[in-house]
């Protein structure tokens, strides 16, 4: 039995992003493990611990994400696979997923598919739901906490944000799942892990590996160029006043006038 | 062009947002047809019409009295199919992009999530998204034929005024799954009741870590009620434990995009920027004249939040009545 992880390597949060005049957009070198991914890499390897299941996390990106696949392997992973085909390259949702599903139908034996709740770069997580969907396998989203898992009787039960609050909600395995800060610690890899998770042999898997040709996939979307966000206008309006109720009426009037409420 | 929308409704309670989706359609199309999915959702089907639907496509059935997954995308993919738009957009709410992205999957069709601008140039979509924490915007575009997939950020477009008096179709459509094939039960629900929900807020008065402790959100509350806003917080509030993570805004939070921010003992860290940089007008009140909020701010007030707030909700108090 089988736990799959998703992962991948994201900008540092902290960088800064300029975009040139063509749309290009910089944001530096430094890659770091999308915050996310933390989690649900975290949440497989507590899950091997505390279950007779095999954890095996996946990337799908080029080389320079095999960063977040040594991260997996490093705090506990038994395995790490990366995806990548030049067929890929159009960051499109959908080819993920249909390249994601394969892999996973590839490993076989697979109960449960974690990933982190969104990408913190392209901020989608589009490619998770559609992942459920090419799967054909049941989502839950969100998931704040793994109540019960039972691997052999196929059935979990998660505690799950909404947009109103939060759900228990009980499923059928195999299920794939999103994962929010909540679900646990994130596991912060050991010296000795890290030396080992160096010398693991990353198999890459490409079209013709999972079985897919290129055409299925082709992207439905282009990504055209990157845009500044409008500018703010003007500086910050400091409010002064003798007193702070003079500060607070000196404010409030300002918004008045300005018709923001 | 055809545009079908999905009405979001929790409980008998529409999302504002699918409105919103609504007026954005009937600019994009000839026709608009409403998905009203649910149990008991014959007022929110009327509603629709009023918002500018021209018909109504609706389930009332007991497997769809809670947003879930299978259901959903498979009723949605199914009408999708058997009617062909050219066109299918929701809120960007968590449900909306799950429940879309899955619908798109199934019919292999293109999808824009959580855009804030929405066009059509030779019957294809563009649009932009904010991207890379809210730092920049990604300008994207569908290239492939057939139905096209959209999402819309909460109050990125303007809410349409409902009309009484106009008419449209209603025609009722069975779901595709029976109960007992649907993989999920939902066991319970707890909902965050009496609270302004963050995204659809058009006032959020926000704390963080200046705040001090679970009680010093009390002058934030107060000033909240006044102005009829939500409650939010800064990671930093949240992790110390002294709110809830359903108030978190941030990177890692919510991202929302009210008229009017006031963020109050927050520093504006780069991922709390992430969550609330689109707001019209954000007010800062700091007591650190340095703070990095300050350059995000259009109105500022150094000092200490705990003479600020009062003194604000005792003015919006004197003034609003
Ligand atoms: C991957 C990642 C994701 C993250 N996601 C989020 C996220 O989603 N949301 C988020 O908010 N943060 C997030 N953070 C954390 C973020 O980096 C900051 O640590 C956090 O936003 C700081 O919160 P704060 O501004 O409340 O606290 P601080 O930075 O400590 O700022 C407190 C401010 O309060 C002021 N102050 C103190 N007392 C008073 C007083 N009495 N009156 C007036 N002002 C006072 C101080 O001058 C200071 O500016 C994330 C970080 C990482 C690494
Ligand atoms: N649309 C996007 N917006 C921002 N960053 C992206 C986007 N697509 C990919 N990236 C990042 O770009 C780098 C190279 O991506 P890739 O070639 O897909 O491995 C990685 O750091 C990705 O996370």
């Amino acid at each position: 039995m089988h736990v799959v992880v998703i992962a991948k390597n994201t900008p540092d949060t902290e960088a800064t992003v300029s975009v040139d005049a063509s749309g290009n957009a910089d944001w530096g070198d430094k890659l770091v493990v999308n915050p996310w991914d933390e989690y649900a890499i975290t949440e497989a390897v507590l899950l091997k611990g505390a279950h007779n299941v095999t954890a095996t996390v996946i990337t799908l990106g080029t080389e320079e994400h095999a960063e977040a696949l040594k991260h997996g392997l490093a705090i506990g992973c038994d395995q790490a696979i990366r995806i990548w085909d030049d067929a890929l390259a159009g960051h499109d949702g959908l080819a993920y997923a249909t390249a994601v599903a394969a892999a996973v139908n590839k490993l076989g034996d697979v109960s449960l598919v974690i990933f982190g709740k969104e990408l913190s770069d392209i901020a989608s997580d589009q490619h998770i739901f559609q992942t459920a969907r090419k799967l054909g396998w049941n989502m839950l989203g969100f998931v704040a906490q793994i109540e019960a898992i039972d691997f052999a009787a196929k059935t979990i039960r998660v505690s799950r944000l909404t947009e109103q609050g939060s759900q228990v909600v009980s499923s059928a395995l195999p299920a794939v799942i999103s994962v929010v800060k909540d679900i646990n610690e994130p596991k912060y890899p050991t010296f000795i892990g890290i030396r080992k998770a160096a010398r693991a042999e990353i198999p890459v898997w490409d079209a013709a590996a999972l079985g897919l040709d290129a055409a299925a996939l082709s992207s439905k979307t282009a990504h055209i160029r990157y845009q500044a966000l409008p500018a703010r206008e003007g500086a910050v309006e400091i409010i002064d006043g003798a007193t702070v109720q003079e500060q607070a009426e000196a404010l409030v009037d300002k918004l008045l006038e300005d018709k923001v409420l | 062009m055809n545009v079908f929308v999905w009405i979001e409704q929790h409980n008998g309670t529409p999302v504002a947002a699918s409105w919103e989706a609504i007026g954005l359609a009937r600019q994009l199309g000839d026709t608009v047809t409403a998905l009203v999915l649910g149990q008991g959702v014959d007022d929110i089907a009327q509603a629709a019409i009023h918002y500018g639907a021209d018909a109504v496509l609706k389930a009332d059935d007991a497997t769809l009295a809670q947003v879930r997954f299978e259901p959903y995308v498979t009723l949605i993919a199914h009408l999708v199919q058997q009617h062909n738009p050219d066109i299918v957009l929701a809120a960007a709410t968590i449900s909306g992009r799950e429940v879309l992205a899955g619908a798109a999957a199934d019919v292999n069709a293109a999808m824009l999530p959580d855009v804030i601008e929405l066009s059509l140039e030779d019957g294809k979509l563009s649009a932009a998204r904010p991207v890379l924490g809210g730092k920049v915007l990604s300008v994207e575009a569908v290239t492939a034929d057939g139905p096209q997939f959209a999402t819309l950020r909460s109050r990125a477009f303007p809410m349409p005024e409902p009309d009484a008096n106009r008419s449209g179709t209603i025609t009722e459509v069975s779901p595709v799954l029976a109960d007992d094939v649907i993989a999920s039960r939902v066991e319970s629900a707890a909902e965050l009741s009496g609270q302004v929900s963050l995204t659809d807020a058009s006032v959020i008065v926000a704390g963080g870590r200046g705040v001090g402790g679970p009680e010093g959100f009390a002058p934030v509350k107060e000033l909240a009620d006044v102005l009829g806003g939500a409650l939010a917080a800064s990671r930093a509030a949240v992790d110390a434990g002294w709110i809830p993570y359903e108030h978190q805004v941030g990177q890692t939070g919510k991202v929302v995009s009210p008229d009017l921010y006031i963020a109050a003992g927050i520093s504006g860290a780069i991922q709390h920027q992430a969550g609330m940089r689109t707001s019209k007008v954000i007010v800062a009140i700091n007591r650190d004249a340095d703070a990095p909020i300050f350059r995000l701010a259009r109105y500022g007030i150094v000092g200490d939040l705990f003479d600020v707030l009062p003194a604000l909700a005792e003015a919006f108090r004197n003034r609003l009545g």
